[in-house]
């Protein structure tokens, strides 16, 4: 087969158990092109450039490098082609230096370790027109650091062809503009790039050619100079969808919760959370931006009573909550729903079931020793209903539902208690635009019902588009809170690099505090 | 009246005499948690290599081959782990702790077996002669320090080569690098092409195969007189657990770690003639109740297991992150 390709896939299947994860999926990548590989979560795109890199075997199918088939069993056969992957969730050894985690890959340079091994590789890392610190440990990185050290390493092994998976989930508007930039100028070295993405504005961005799947089947390949987000999303999905996100305007009330000059530390004593004020009105939903780790999970820790505080007040219709154990809290009517990285780690058990998840949360309710099971199936019943969850039954174990379907039910038994303030972190990470939609559509829901929400979120285009108003964090300080539909892109960006600081912008009015505040006199 | 200097000489002579098997437990146990496996089989494996050690090199009169065997039939044991935790993703604990009932269960099948055919240590000089005590000239005649340091059995000196040279083998190795790298993040050695499989498997077997000749050694030491109710082992292997723990995960403060537990352990012994020999000084040992000296070693194995907790910064903890953890590239 006469081929001009760097790589070409051709009817690729892969099955996990029952569940087809690629069938009959085919793509190629041209040298020096960026093709963007378009799906939502679980549509397979892991899955088959997993098998690229030699992590997974196709079950059958073939693939060709520069023409030449090829079988990869290992990740090995893929370095040794020149494929390298920068995976989503990065491959590194946390408290080895960036230089060992190279070298452990390096076939050259003898079997004993020489500090000379730390010149060669910043000589590497220069040639290719990167600056990293090779003794500086891993752990001490910044994610945008540790994704050039991977990139680093790949091309260090030689590879010609890269895939990134998901690679500006974790940056800044900043760090996702540098990203694009070494990949334009490593496509105009003559790499083939391909990199995963279900954010369409980075696809017409930066690809030259888009190929998607959906549900692990391959949909088409079309250049992307002739399509639109529109197109992209019906391909994506399988049907038209509406791209706007609402955001109903509803008459807003006092402030619910008042967060006054707190301070928090977090679990290895830094100060996580500096000084910082803010408020949630009823009716009113909050944003919380700020780039990974900048407090925001200390924050939300804080507001449910998990965390001790180091300084500050907490007012909830104008009752102070500081200091009061989370069942207290929770009975006040403040709820949280946090979506840890991993998804399954805070809030519900995964070895549980939906019925046995909703008890975790009203078994006080019963009387007697026992539980009261019927009640929390009928729980079940009921959320799985309205919020249109898929599962076999209300005792399926959670961790066997799909991500999507695990959020509804945690965010689904925080609404069902009644909250008036819901604390919400990262509701839908990972999630593709369907579950998405419809997590943005029951947030909406609530703050028509009149609760307030803070929500912490990622991705800059839906909290501007979802949020009332956006208090951006760095490194634990609040630099400022912003209208939604005022601000832009790039000034969120630089706030929450923390070049921007817009917390004292109006002199007679201090970011965060309410002018009709519920503190009372004493207290201020 | 004893002599207060030979006490105090033969005080410090056996510290080293009695508790050099940890040594070579401990190190053992290091190169295999460095690999990110937990193998708690340190006691059955010491008992293995013990047994088939000691009826290798008294059956057949040589030294060497009792070296050989120990080390071999240890090193089968720690095929059986890697084959039931690496190949068929077995619980690592569970795996341990069977490993460890297996082997005291065939140190006692066989060594009851043998009944009235038991070779006793005497009749096979080669390994009294092996055994015996190498006195390193000049050193060796240095008061006090040259007969506790200078003047043992060869196994006790190879016992430090060998911790020394697996604290150089990880520290300064490529393949230690990438073994180090397994028990920290298997997934990213995998991804960079370092045979996982083959690098567990060949570690396990070594690191098992060093705790046999700690086996072995307690075998000697104990002057292969076989008794039916208590292993020669006899809960070392536990302590060298314990013992990697102390020492951080490092084989060269390892040694460091031996010499203190073997100080509390030898105390135990050692606390009544000690007191009648300096009775200023020390003459209060003879007044501590037995029963603590006795319950030292593990008092101080909970002190060090609470101090290391403590201290598990990610700067100085030696521990593998992985560890404990089976890898399965297709895991998702």
């Amino acid at each position: 087969m006469a081929s001009t390709y760097a790589v070409e896939m051709q009817d690729i299947c892969k099955s996990f158990g029952s569940v087809k994860a690629n069938s009959n999926v085919s793509l190629n990548v041209r040298e020096g092109e960026i093709l963007a590989l378009l799906g939502e979560n679980g549509s397979g795109k892991t899955t088959l450039m997993n098998m690229l890199s030699g992590i997974y075997r196709p079950d059958s199918g073939s693939i060709y490098v520069n023409g030449q088939q090829v079988s990869i069993h290992a990740p090995e056969d893929a370095k040794r082609l020149g494929i390298g992957m920068v995976h989503q969730h990065f491959k590194l050894v946390d408290n080895f230096t960036a230089a060992d985690n190279i070298w452990l890959g390096e076939k050259e340079g003898g079997p004993v370790l020489r500090r000379s091994r730390y010149d060669r590789i910043d000589e590497m890392a220069r040639k290719f027109g990167f600056e990293i610190d090779s003794r500086k440990r891993v752990y001490n990185m910044a994610v945008s650091e540790k994704q050039t050290l991977e990139i680093v390493k790949v091309l260090c092994y030689g590879a010609r062809i890269i895939i990134l998976d998901e690679p500006t989930a974790v940056l800044t508007v900043q760090e996702t503009e540098k990203l694009f930039s070494v990949l334009r100028k490593m496509k105009a070295e003559g790499h083939s790039i391909i990199i995963i993405t279900h954010k369409l504005n980075e696809v017409l961005e930066i690809s030259d050619r888009v190929t998607i799947l959906r549900k692990g089947e391959y949909i088409t390949t079309v250049d992307t100079a002739s399509t639109n987000e529109q197109e992209l999303t019906e391909w994506m999905v399988g049907r038209k969808v509406d791209l706007n996100i609402q955001r109903p305007v509803v008459e807003k009330t006092r402030p619910l919760l008042e967060i006054r000059d707190l301070t928090i530390r977090s679990d290895e004593g830094a100060v996580a959370i500096d000084h910082v004020s803010f408020y949630i009105r009823g009716g009113e939903i909050l944003g919380v931006a700020g780039i990974a780790g900048c407090g925001q999970k200390e924050l939300c820790e804080a507001i449910a009573g998990l965390r001790p505080i180091e300084q500050g007040q907490m007012i909830h219709k104008g009752d102070n909550i500081v200091g009061l154990s989370p069942k207290e809290i929770l009975d006040k009517g403040i709820s949280m729903s946090f979506i840890p990285e991993d998804r399954l780690g805070m809030g519900l058990a995964p070895s549980l079931s939906i019925t046995d998840n909703m008890l975790l949360k009203s078994y006080r309710q019963s009387n007697g020793p026992f539980v009261d099971r019927k009640r929390g199936r009928e729980e079940a019943r009921r959320v799985i209903e309205e919020l249109e969850i898929v599962t076999p039954s209300t005792e399926t174990p959670v961790r066997r539902l799909s991500g999507g379907n695990v959020q509804k039910v945690l965010l689904g038994r925080e609404i069902k208690a009644g909250p008036n303030v819901i604390v919400t972190a990262y509701p839908v990470r990972g999630l593709d635009i369907n579950s998405s939609y419809a997590i943005y559509d029951i947030l909406n829901q609530q703050k028509q019902s009149g609760v307030g929400i803070l929500f912490v979120g990622e991705d800059l285009d839906v909290m501007m588009a979802l949020c009332d108003k956006i208090m951006v964090l760095c490194h634990g300080k609040m630099m400022g809170v912003v209208h939604a539909d005022k601000t832009t892109k790039e000034e969120l960006g630089l706030m929450m690099t923390g070049s921007l600081d817009l917390s004292h912008k109006y002199e007679d009015k201090p970011a965060g505090i309410a002018r009709d505040t519920l503190f009372k006199e004493a207290e201020q | 009246m004893t002599d207060p200097i030979s006490v105090l000489t033969l005080f410090l002579f056996n510290i080293i005499v009695y508790n050099i098997p940890l040594l070579y437990g401990t190190v053992g146990e290091i190169l295999t948690e460095k690999s990110g496996s937990l193998n708690l089989g340190v006691e059955g494996t010491m008992a293995v290599g013990a047994m088939f050690g000691y009826l290798a090199g008294s059956l057949s009169n040589s030294m060497l081959l009792g070296l050989l065997v120990s080390m071999v039939a240890a090193g089968l044991c720690g095929l059986l782990f890697s084959v039931l935790t690496v190949t068929l993703q077995a619980n690592q604990n569970v795996t341990g702790l069977t490993i460890t009932t297996f082997g005291l269960g065939l140190y006692f099948f066989i060594g009851k077996g043998m009944g009235a055919n038991w070779p006793a240590m005497q009749d096979s000089p080669s390994l009294v002669n092996g055994f015996a005590p190498v006195e390193i000239p000049g050193l060796s005649a240095i008061p006090v320090v040259g007969k506790a340091l200078f003047s043992h059995s060869g196994m006790v000196y190879l016992a430090i080569v060998i911790a020394v040279a697996v604290w150089w083998y990880l520290k300064y190795t490529k393949v230690g690098l990438r073994l180090r790298a397994i028990g920290e993040n298997p997934g990213a050695a995998d991804s960079v092409g370092v045979n996982i499989v083959l690098y567990k498997y060949i570690h396990l077997i070594a690191g098992s195969a060093i705790m046999g000749l700690g086996g072995f050694y307690m075998a000697l030491n104990m002057g292969g007189s076989f008794e039916g109710s208590n292993c020669w082992v006899n809960g070392y292997g536990w302590i060298a657990v314990a013992l990697v723990i102390f020492a951080n995960w490092n084989a060269v403060a390892a040694i460091l770690g031996t010499l203190v537990f073997g100080f509390f352990n030898t105390l135990q012994v050692y606390s009544g003639s000690l007191a009648s020999a300096f009775p200023e000084g020390l003459g209060w040992l003879s007044a501590v109740p037995p029963h603590l000296y006795m319950a030292l070693p593990f008092l101080i194995t909970a002190i060090v297991l609470v101090v290391s907790s403590i201290r598990n910064k990610r700067e100085s903890s030696g521990q593998p992150s992985a560890l404990g953890t089976n890898y399965f590239r297709e895991d998702r």
